[in-house]
């Protein structure tokens, strides 16, 4: 029995196009090796085999002796022996002027943002202070809290963050303070470790080997009664100690090991009886270690006050005090190359102090638009420092070359800058704003190298004496005030000429006006 | 007569054909200069012949760290001389 398979075509397509093929195609494989040329000697005419010498020397002498060799050769030499004598004349590949780095004065100051470190949270807290690591400046650790009058702490994130400058996505490591950080700083002689005062007044620890949490935090009733503006490390034999200053009036010593109560104490009372009632708010700090039994205090009153701390008694204790502020010293920081010099900043100007005249300043900015948050010397131009302001701008001044303007002004963001760090190598500057970001910029260099004539200049500036020095600044600020005197003269009799002309008019016109009237009444 | 000049370290003579004739170098050098030169010659002489058919190679010049090598060509015959410039 056969079975019959019933094929039934189901379904059929026809197209009507040519049949064409499609197929991938490959090159061949071109294999190329990169091999050196042997040279052997080659050339040789049949006769002559190359290793015979003899054979070799005969073919020479041959050809020495032909005409066409005697003829050509001595060309070739002449011409040979004028190349040479140009080499041996003039070198042409000497250098004939080396590089001079004078560039840098022709060319405008600049800056540029490198990176921008960004508060991760919802709520965005101000950037209250920054600390550059001490080893290389690679990172860069930043107090986060919201200054403003009894807000609302509780939706607020209290963290702080340590960032590598590299990245600017994720900070490195996360603080976790009791209370929001106020002002951080790192060790400089143990870059693991660092201080923060918080908003309560505390003073925590951090290890940044052992992670987020503080190894050691103060008590509360030892501590500050208001936020903790500022934090320095001290220079001693354990590099444990700090000192910190609080609107509460009172300097703080610590020693890390032991927060539970403070080393030392100081009521900043201008009557010098350690009351407290009457006592300044301190906002600001100075130490310098290589002076470490004196410091200095910015308070909230405008006065800056000068303190040596191994005087025998309290009262002794303030040595003097500067005032010209009118307003809280947000910042105070001696000249790193001219420690006698300070620089003030508070209300709208920036003052820069002698320590032995206790009058007045000895140089000060022109009154800015806006209010000045911080400032800072630059670590190697002893006559540039930085300026942050309210408007979000930071203004780079160099007093060698222009007092009443600002050298740069680089509008960082539109939020107000609240704190300003320049890391060591005085290129990078990281500046922090309201809005919780932290700008990184990098300045040119021209304004981060030393300049050859810097350090005298400046010394002349700076040891000037009294009377000349006060004099000649008040001179300065008469000149530009004169300078828009002037300009306000010319307004006046423009503005005088407007209005004798108009009143003329006026008159002209009231003279043709009776005619006016008359006609009128004519009329009538 | 060359070789009294400053700075010379060697000069070679060779024919068209890359055989050195003469030369003040030791063997092994002539012949790695004679070849190699030759070589460099041919292609060098071709570039002028071929950016300008009009033009010839008159003279080359390599200049190396060490010395400079001086190529002076003629129908028949190249010179060249090795010599150590700036001294």
């Amino acid at each position: 029995m056969l079975a019959v398979h019933k094929q039934s075509t189901r379904g059929c397509c026809s197209t009507l196009s040519t049949m064409g093929s499609h197929g991938l195609v490959n090159t061949e494989r071109f294999e190329t090796e990169s091999s050196g040329v042997n040279h052997t000697e080659g050339g040789w005419p049949k006769d002559v085999d190359p290793n015979e010498m003899e054979q070799t020397i005969r073919f020479r002498k041959k050809v020495e002796k032909d005409e066409g060799f005697m003829n050509s050769i001595p060309q070739l030499g002449n011409i040979m022996v004028h190349c040479i004598q140009q080499n041996n004349a003039l070198d042409i590949y000497q250098e004939y002027c080396t590089e001079e780095d004078d560039g840098d004065s022709a060319e405008p100051p600049s800056a540029k943002t490198i990176n921008v470190f960004r508060d991760p949270n919802e709520v965005k807290r101000t950037v209250t202070c920054l600390s550059w690591h001490p080893d290389g400046g690679k990172k860069l650790a930043g107090a986060y809290s919201s200054l403003h009058f009894q807000t609302s702490h509780t939706s607020l994130c209290q963290d702080s963050y340590i960032w590598d400058i590299e990245n600017p996505n994720r900070p490195e490591l996360t603080l976790k303070p009791v209370s929001p950080l106020v002002c951080i700083e790192y060790n400089p002689k143990d870059p693991h470790t660092l201080v923060g005062g918080t908003y309560s007044g505390q003073i925590a620890y951090w290890d940044t080997r052992r992670g987020s949490q503080p190894v050691e935090l103060s008590s509360v009733e030892h501590s500050h009664r208001d936020p903790v503006y500022k934090i320095i490390w001290l220079q001693s034999k354990t590099g444990t100690d700090a000192f910190s200053a609080s609107t509460d009036g009172q300097v703080l010593w610590w020693d890390v090991r032991k927060l539970s109560e403070p080393t030392e104490r100081l009521v900043l009372d201008p009557g010098r009886e350690g009351n407290l009632e009457r006592a300044l708010g301190a906002i600001c700090l100075e130490y310098e270690p290589t002076m470490p039994t004196k410091f200095m205090v910015g308070t909230e009153q405008g006065v800056v006050l000068s303190c040596n701390r191994k005087a025998k008694t309290p009262a002794e204790k303030l040595v003097c005090t500067y005032e010209g502020h009118h307003g809280p010293v947000h910042a105070l920081h001696r000249n790193p190359f001219f420690p006698k010099n300070f620089l003030t900043a508070g209300d709208w100007a920036a003052r820069i102090w002698s320590e032995d005249i206790r009058d007045s300043a000895i140089m000060w900015t022109r009154y800015q638009m806006s209010y000045l948050t911080d400032a800072c010397w630059s670590p190697v131009r002893p006559s540039v420092f930085f300026t942050a302001k309210m408007d979000g701008v930071l203004d780079v001044w160099d007093i060698l070359f222009k007092q009443n303007d600002p050298t740069l002004s680089v509008k960082v963001c539109d939020e107000p800058l609240y704190c300003l760090r320049v890391q060591d190598s005085g290129r990078l500057v990281a500046c922090g704003s309201q809005g919780g970001s932290a700008t990184l910029l990098e300045f040119c260099s021209g304004l981060s190298t030393l300049q050859k004539n810097d350090k005298t200049l400046l010394a002349a500036v700076s040891s000037a004496d009294r009377k000349d020095v006060l004099s000649f600044n008040f001179y300065l600020n008469l000149v530009s005030d004169g300078l828009d005197a002037y300009n306000v003269q010319q307004l006046m009799t423009r503005a005088e000429d407007d209005f004798y002309s108009v009143v003329e008019a006026e008159l002209r016109r009231r003279d043709e006006q009776p005619q006016v009237t008359e006609h009128i009444k004519g009329l009538e | 007569m060359i070789q009294s000049q400053k700075g010379v370290q060697g000069v070679v003579i060779a024919n068209s054909e890359g055989i050195p004739i003469k030369s003040t170098l030791d063997n092994s050098s002539t012949v790695q200069y004679a070849g190699l030169i030759h070589q460099l010659l041919l292609k060098a002489r071709s570039t002028v012949r071929d950016i300008d058919p009009q033009n010839d190679l008159t003279f080359l010049r390599v200049r190396s760290k060490k010395n400079e090598i001086m190529i002076a060509p003629d129908k028949d015959y190249f010179l060249i001389v090795i010599q150590n410039p700036s001294d």
